[in-house]
């Protein structure tokens, strides 16, 4: 019958209850719109392997953090005569599941740490942080940063003596900058030792302000990422081989159904292994929850050692290596940087910038009555080692990005890297000792050298030639 | 490759686990084995606790009623646990000011509630277990593992009295010599006997270790019942999701 075909051929009505409430929906907000472009319709290159699992579990955990951290500060108080017995009296053992919440947020904060170095590795393997994605890294650098300052604050928190001690030692580092060292580091703890006001201070800015800035950065990590579209673990461009019959990436799967399968996969293998620790090691050695820190906080009482959590310590480590002895050895560094710039810089301003920054930073480690105390050097290179990150799509000047293709001195140049990583994070948990404070030294030289040395290396290695499609 | 990068990661991995327990000295610590399912032991860890420790030490976070866990009725804690409590619901505090406590032994005995978390088991086993006479000391008892500690030897009734005594360090018979002198070990001597053997103390003291370590998290027995369970679960949810993934994943070369 001619008057019962529908009034417009290219939108047909929807007949469920559910698709006309989609419908409702979509004439109102992008609802499917973002599903497609976001998740549906997003393509990825087909051959993520074991690295890329890492993104969204950090998500993930992110999730259980958050949703851990509701529950707890319903119990929590941020007072520092309550505090310790709020966490291990009230929370471990009184409230209904309380010890299983809490320790879901202990062992995620380790657990966060342990993805997000893994989903940098990656970025690292495959030359993820290269053009177009720079953007990507740099929002991932700062939740990074992010992610630092949230477990720092977060870890005052129990009250416990290396949550007190720790912090104190951290704000004070803040001391070490000239002139207004002294008053901005009392300026942030609110008092002149730690106390009831750093523990609240320090709890606003753990509940609200960072998670607030992470929320936001993740959201701009992902819609960057979306722009540019994912690496791979070729680092090839998959956009630019479209089948003109799909309008996508001959390599290309849309992400749904296809990754979030898989990340399911990836979900339940990680909920396993998470769950060993969390049910059966939550202490995981006294790395996860230090011993020290079930004593209540003392501020009359100095532990004989302390030590950061173990996803601090690499950086730790830099700090504590930075003594006097080893400045004619940076300064020596600087130098044969600023040499090595002003060669290669093509414009004579930044051919005398090298000079003259390498100069007064030279003149800042070894000059004499200008120079700076090796414990502001110290803060300066424990900065700058978080901070260096930031450059890394600039460093890289090789010709390809995956680790596949480039030449056997950036896969030697990584592995020192791992390695010197793991030997100062190792060393930042033990206290000091001259032997080790040499092994700390080297290490440091290592790890910087990796980053600052890059764009002479990058350019020298002998990179293999990259196939136009996927391998 | 796949492979090789795989194989990197699990070396990485692995590389960075290796327990090391915060700043202990270096005394010998004497092994001792817990077991937070044993009631039996449990109870009797409790029952030492109350009547030697609880005098001096609080364990605040603890309450009496959740010894019944341990398979005590509330007729059984009350009567034969509570000494300084009033109602069953109450935290194991002392009745000991602190103020007092700081005059009488220099320092504020600390609470016991997570005691066995800060210092490992065996520290408080050996240490437990390390007390001598020393004359020179305020309380006349000195301590192996905790050299000068302001604690006296609370158990002495049951261990009996020792002393700490020089001997000879020898190896395969001979003395053996250092910067030319000859080297000594101290040595743990009996001067008077307690009402327990030594092997029947060891036993009282491991109860007692053994307690700390149930009230460090009395949920540990729980959370470790249950962790089981979910570990079963996750390997069956591996073991679907990675099906699914295969199924849906067929079409892609």
């Amino acid at each position: 019958m001619a008057n019962s075909a529908p009034l417009s051929t290219d939108k047909v009505p929807p007949t469920t209850t559910g698709g006309r409430f989609l419908a409702w929906i979509d004439e109102r907000f992008p609802l499917s719109v973002l599903w497609n472009s976001q998740v549906a319709e997003y393509y990825a290159p087909k051959n993520f392997n074991f690295w890329y699992y890492f993104g969204s579990l950090a998500l993930l955990v992110l999730v259980n953090q958050i949703i851990t951290g509701i529950f707890l500060t319903m119990y929590y108080k941020p007072d520092a005569a309550l505090a310790f017995a709020s966490v291990e009296g009230t929370i471990m053992r009184e409230v209904s599941w309380g010890w299983l919440i809490r320790l879901m947020h202990s062992t995620g904060a380790s657990f966060f740490f342990i993805v997000v170095y893994l989903h940098m590795f990656r970025a690292l393997l495959y030359g993820s942080y290269r053009n177009p994605r720079e953007l990507t890294w740099i929002f991932g650098v700062l939740i990074f940063l992010c992610l630092m300052a949230e477990a720092f604050f977060g870890y005052l928190l129990p009250w416990g003596q290396m949550s007190y001690w720790g912090a104190q030692v951290i704000v004070n580092l803040f001391s070490a900058i000239p002139v207004v060292g002294e008053e901005l580091s009392l300026w942030i703890r609110g008092d002149y030792v730690v106390s009831d006001a750093t523990l609240n201070r320090f709890f606003a800015l753990h509940v609200i302000a960072i998670p607030l800035v992470l929320l936001g950065l993740v959201v701009a990590h992902l819609m960057a990422l979306h722009e540019t579209g994912s690496n791979n673990p070729d680092g090839i461009e998959v956009k630019k081989n479209i089948d003109p019959k799909t309008g996508h990436g001959y390599d290309m799967i849309p992400f749904h159904p296809y990754y979030t399968v898989k990340d399911a996969f990836g979900v339940a293998v990680f909920l396993l292994v998470f769950s060993l620790v969390l049910f059966f090691a939550p202490e995981m050695g006294g790395y996860f929850l230090e011993y020290n820190n079930f004593i209540p906080a003392d501020s009359l009482k100095t532990p004989a050692h302390i030590a950061p959590v173990w996803y601090f310590t690499p950086f730790y480590s830099i700090l504590r290596a930075t003594t006097e002895n080893v400045m004619w050895f940076l300064a020596a560094f600087v130098a044969l940087l600023a040499v090595l710039s002003f060669f290669r810089a093509r414009r004579a301003g930044c051919k005398i910038a090298a000079l003259v920054i390498g100069g007064i930073v030279i003149i800042g480690m070894i000059g004499g009555p200008l120079k700076l105390d090796a414990k502001v050097w110290g803060v300066i290179l424990m900065g700058v080692s978080v901070l260096i990150f930031f450059l890394l799509p600039w460093l890289d000047q090789s010709a390809v990005k995956s680790i596949r293709y480039k030449g056997p001195i950036y896969k030697i140049a990584l592995a020192l890297l791992v390695i010197s990583f793991f030997v100062l994070g190792y060393l930042g948990v033990l206290a000091p000792t001259d032997t080790r404070t040499l092994v700390a030294q080297i290490c440091m030289f290592i790890y910087f050298a990796f980053f600052a040395l890059m764009p002479w290396y990058s350019r020298m290695d002998k990179t293999k030639p990259v196939p136009e499609r996927l391998t | 490759m796949r492979i090789r990068e795989i194989l990197t990661t699990l070396a990485l991995v692995s590389a960075v686990f290796t327990p090391v327990y915060a700043a202990e000295d270096n005394v010998k610590l004497d092994p001792v084995e817990v077991d937070v399912n044993d009631a039996a032991s449990l109870q009797s860890g409790a029952r030492t606790f109350v009547n030697y420790c609880l005098n001096c030490h609080s364990a605040s976070l603890v309450r009496y009623d959740q010894l019944r866990v341990l398979g005590l009725s509330d007729k059984q804690i009350t009567d034969n646990l509570m000494f300084t409590a009033e109602k069953i619901g109450d935290p194991m505090n002392v009745a000991f000011p602190k103020k007092d406590a700081k005059a009488a032994f220099g320092v504020v005995p600390p609470d016991l509630s997570v005691i066995a978390r800060s210092r490992s088991p065996d520290w408080l086993y050996t240490y437990l277990r390390g007390f001598y006479r020393d004359p020179g000391t305020v309380t006349g008892w000195n301590n192996t593992v905790y050299p000068n500690v302001a604690m006296p030897h609370v158990l002495w009734s049951l261990q009996g009295e020792r002393e700490l005594v020089k001997v000879p360090a020898m190896r395969d018979g001979k003395q053996i010599m250092e910067h030319g002198h000859p080297k000594t070990d101290s040595k743990l001597q009996t001067i008077s006997e307690g009402t327990l053997s030594p092997s029947e103390y060891d036993r009282t003291v491991r109860d007692l270790v053994n307690f700390l370590v149930w009230i460090g998290e009395p949920h540990q027995v729980k959370r470790q019942q249950i962790g089981v369970w979910v570990v079963i679960g996750l390997v069956f949810l591996i073991a679907l999701t990675f099906l699914l993934k295969n199924a849906y994943w067929k079409d892609v070369h």
